[in-house]
């Protein structure tokens, strides 16, 4: 009995020891994601709004403020049609092209980032909270072995650098936990805004390994799976990091 | 040859370099020389605030205060002598300028020292230096 | 189009210094890089921007590729009387790009 209660304050520290980049960064890097007029992730914000409210989002959506306040947080989440998760960027995408009839994005263009952070800041503050129930539940575990599969040249997984060595350092830089609380986010080393798609990739190349291409299976259950593990964090969109 | 010429520019310079002083090094130097002319170039009254270790040289957080009434400052430079081009920013205050004290964002190519120079309306000049590690990011795409 | 953050307080004291902070998308790339295939990038910089308070100069930045992407700067001014606060800023191609915001003196 003592046992128990004993791995079951253990369980609790280490699920309290869940946080976000944020915490892992300089001052300097906090201050610039913390002021508003500062971080320069509101270009893309600003950009957003304007596509939002010029384009037929508003005419559907209404005031994004209102219908869109918690959805970045509920994502990934199942598509009934589809029969399986999908990204809210794919969700952006989709309703672009099978509801407005308009050309689909560029990845990674200002145009995408910009609604996907507007969209995405409506949530800030909110924790994280992905289903990974029912139908989601086989993606989940998908996610899950990817998250622990050793690959590349380096053969390093997900796990060995953001469970294991979180917290230690790779050259000069904190490995953080790897948490996806904050995209799309502002990256000093990008110099410019990027999703989680463009930061898994770049993880993967580090690894030397073939990254995932943006919208396979693969990318969208491992990005549910970090949403799962990254539970209760809130979202910091749009984030600043190194 | 080239130390000649570093020793010709230190001359002029009139300031004495460090001896494992770079070419750069030298061009902040003529920069500073070419700014200040005849005047005294002292220490004091301005101060540089750069975060002595950077996380990443591609964005680095710089403030530049002058401890002075505003309307006092005719203008701040500011030189990072190991970055390709030395010189990173000039700013000229108007009469409208009010505290002496500016925020911005710089590039630093490596580990370096960075100086800021303040030129007074009464014809003074001040500098601040901040000697600072620039660490390399370990994933880059 | 440049897309520009222009943080100005809309109400400010006569005389008394009040904070402007500003934020303008663009790479700023520097000349110093190259491309996937090894070519030099071409340098395209805002190399001038200069910030006016009715027919007022309040500062005057020359601004080198050793100014980050996306640059950002904070300064003080003051004002005497509710005008407009102007921003223009020049690329390395020439082309020149203002934004304006109005400040009420009380």
């Amino acid at each position: 009995m003592k046992r128990l209660l004993v791995l079951a304050l253990l369980l609790t520290a280490a699920a309290g020891d869940i946080h976000s980049g944020y915490d892992d960064a300089s001052p300097e890097t906090r201050a610039m994601q913390d002021d508003d007029s500062a971080n320069p992730g509101f270009l893309w914000v600003r950009e957003g709004e304007a596509q939002w409210s010029g384009k037929a989002c508003a005419a559907c959506h209404g005031d994004a403020r209102v219908s869109m306040r918690g959805v970045a947080a509920r994502y990934p989440a199942y598509d009934a049609a589809l029969n399986r998760p999908i990204t809210l960027d794919q969700r952006i995408a989709q309703c672009r092209t099978e509801r407005q009839h308009a050309e689909p994005f560029t990845p990674e263009s200002d145009a995408a980032l910009g609604l996907s952070a507007y969209i995405g800041l409506q949530s800030r503050g909110m924790p994280l909270q992905v289903s990974t129930d029912g139908p989601m539940r086989p993606f989940y575990e998908t996610g899950r072995t990817l998250f622990n599969t050793r690959m590349g040249q380096l053969n390093l997984s997900c796990a060995q650098c953001h469970d294991e060595r979180a917290g230690m350092k790779l050259a000069g830089a904190v490995i953080p936990q790897g948490h996806p609380n904050g995209y799309p986010e502002y990256r000093l080393e990008w110099q410019t805004m990027g999703s989680l798609t463009r930061r898994i990739r770049n993880c993967m190349v580090g690894v030397r390994a073939e990254p995932f291409p943006p919208d396979s299976a693969e990318m969208t259950a491992l990005a549910l799976f970090l949403a799962a593990r990254a539970a209760g964090l809130k979202i910091e969109t749009p984030a600043v990091r190194p | 040859m080239i130390a000649r010429r570093r020793f010709v520019l230190t001359a002029a310079a009139g300031t004495v370099l460090p001896v494992a002083a770079t070419a750069s090094h030298v061009q902040v130097a003529v920069l500073i020389r070419q700014l200040v002319g005849d005047a005294k170039l002292a220490e004091g009254r301005v101060k540089l605030d750069l975060p002595v270790l950077v996380e990443n040289g591609n964005t680095v957080g710089m403030t530049v205060s002058v401890d002075a009434p505003p309307g006092a400052v005719h203008s701040l430079h500011v030189y990072a002598e190991a970055n390709p081009l030395p010189e990173v920013c000039h700013i000229r205050f108007g009469p409208r300028a009010g505290v002496p004290r500016i925020q911005t964002r710089i590039r630093l190519a490596t580990s370096q020292t960075v100086t800021a120079i303040a030129q007074m309306h009464d014809g003074t000049f001040w500098q601040d230096s901040v000697e600072l590690l620039v660490t390399l990011a370990a994933c880059i795409d | 189009m440049v897309r520009v953050l222009l943080n100005v307080p809309r109400q400010v004291r006569r005389n008394e210094p009040f904070d402007v902070k500003l934020l303008i998308s663009h790479p700023m790339e520097s000349g110093q890089r190259r491309d996937a295939v090894g070519l030099a990038i071409p340098r395209d910089i805002i190399n001038l921007l200069v910030v006016t308070y009715g027919n007022e100069e309040v500062l005057r930045m020359d601004l080198f590729p050793a100014i980050a992407a996306n640059p950002f700067l904070a300064f003080s001014m003051t004002a005497v009387a509710s005008g407009t606060l102007s921003i223009t800023f020049t690329d390395d191609h020439g082309v020149t790009q203002s934004e304006t915001a109005t400040v009420e003196v009380v």
